[in-house]
């Protein structure tokens, strides 16, 4: 019987962005819908009543949420190939440990820089500098925090690099002169076809946020 | 080969609880280590250097961070007694309240409770109106936990599972902020079917032998966050 899947999305979601990367990594195929998030359709109402957020993945008709999770699924359901965690659970619990810990921290201080003005604004920038020095850390000398080869780390934090240029420029500061490891393993995940295929132009992510920050009065 | 497994806790937590529980289930023998957590020890923010926070599993000398990780990687390793489901679906499903009642249940009901009294505005109008909104957060939250039991005995089916345990915030840890504050938030009219699970909870052997004394958690919060928003 032949899989049916749809996944419910919003282009510069880096959330979105995660189960794609991860879909595309299992070579699966699926119904791609945009969600217009300012007029949800019923049947992103329908299916992630709780949150009412994006993605959503369903899957025979029924709904996956929340990014992490979603990946988690395909990774389970889609064992053969591919595999996305390590079979090793102190690894796997190591890979979401930082998966959690991207989760947590890099949404917030990134929507903090693009959103505030003055002390408000410096006070993210600091923040995230000090996060991602954490996470420069953790990758050390590896080329992927998966180790030598594309994980669950890596496809939980790539997404964002999609929006350095828009968060950099709005932010006023230069995240490669900071951060320079993170911007060489970016580069690095950009290399695969998968990671590349699904990633936004930067620019155009930069222009959709400059949209956003007009409509807060921000511009 | 001997294996050590230690856990950094707290008596009162319920994210260390939770290992604790998970551990007892599965028949695993461990060495608690409580922490102050106003005096945090070096082996700890050793073990945690990121979050320097409780709970953290530290297995033949290994260290497992956040509760809902250490839970997973509890079943992965020890497989008696599985708290997780086998089939995909059923595991997203599980995952996803687990966070649910992470990221959205404590913070409301801690608010429900305290919020109005902690916060700048002490101004008894404002605060009553952000106290009912409070309440009315945390009883649509509870809604959704209600729906998700259905007719089981456990969240988890026949047998306590990950979600029950990630749950022991509502099952007991609730019950002591709705006296501790004087708030009452999970009532047997609304929630029926939730209430038949607390009870049925902290009735299960490896859990009710992890859970804190309940007078004493009463005082501790009493005292740490004062009598709470019902008491004007």
């Amino acid at each position: 019987m032949a899989d049916e899947l749809v996944l419910l999305d919003f282009w510069p979601s880096m959330f979105g962005m995660r189960v794609r990367i991860a879909l595309a990594e299992k070579g699966i195929e699926y119904e791609y819908k945009e969600e217009d998030l300012r007029n949800k359709s019923p049947l992103l109402l329908e299916m992630n009543p709780i949150h009412k957020k994006i993605p959503v993945l369903i899957h025979n008709g029924k709904p996956v949420c929340e990014s992490l999770i979603i990946v988690q699924y395909i990774d389970e359901v889609w064992r053969d190939r591919s595999p996305l965690l390590p079979t090793d659970p102190y690894q796997r619990a190591h890979a979401r440990f930082w998966a959690d810990y991207v989760d947590k921290k890099v949404y917030e201080v990134s929507r903090k820089i693009w959103t505030t003005k003055g002390e408000e604004k410096e006070a993210g920038k600091k923040e995230f500098f000090e996060i991602f020095k954490t996470l420069e850390g953790e990758l050390g000398d590896k080329p992927y925090f998966g180790g030598e080869t594309f994980g669950f780390v890596d496809l939980s934090l790539i997404p964002f690099y999609s929006w350095f240029h828009a968060i950099e420029t709005f932010g006023e500061f230069n995240i490669e002169a900071e951060c320079p490891k993170i911007v060489a393993w970016a580069k690095r995940c950009l290399q695969i076809e998968t990671v590349a295929k699904t990633l936004p132009d930067q620019k155009k992510v930069y222009e959709f946020v400059g949209q956003m920050r007009k409509r807060f009065g921000l511009e | 080969m001997a294996e050590e497994v230690l856990v950094f806790g707290a008596w009162g937590s319920p994210f260390s609880r939770r290992v604790e529980m998970a551990l007892k289930l599965k028949g695993i023998e461990y060495k608690f280590i409580e922490e102050d957590l106003t005096n945090k020890s070096p082996s700890l923010l050793k073990y945690n250097p990121v979050h320097k926070k409780i709970p953290v599993l530290v297995h033949n000398g290994k260290p497992v961070a956040e509760s809902l990780v250490i839970l997973e990687y509890i079943d992965e390793t020890w497989k008696d007694h599985p708290i997780l489901p086998k089939d995909p679906y059923e595991r997203a499903n599980a995952r996803f309240w687990a966070k649910f009642i992470d990221e959205k249940c404590l913070s409301a009901i801690f608010k429900a409770c305290w919020g109005a009294c902690w916060g700048e505005e002490k101004e008894h109008e404002k605060a009553e109106i952000e106290h009912e909104k409070a309440v009315k957060e945390v009883s649509e939250l509870l809604q959704f936990l209600e729906n998700e039991l259905k007719e089981k005995r456990y969240f988890g089916g026949e047998t306590v599972g990950l979600l029950d345990i990630a749950a022991n915030t509502i099952g007991y840890w609730l019950g002591v902020f709705e006296e501790a504050s004087g708030v009452e938030l999970l009532t047997r009219e609304k929630f029926p079917k939730l209430c038949n699970w607390a009870n049925e909870f902290v009735c299960v052997t490896a859990i009710k032998e992890n859970l804190p004394p309940r007078d004493k958690l009463i005082a501790y919060f009493r005292n740490r966050f004062g009598a709470g928003n019902a008491s004007k």
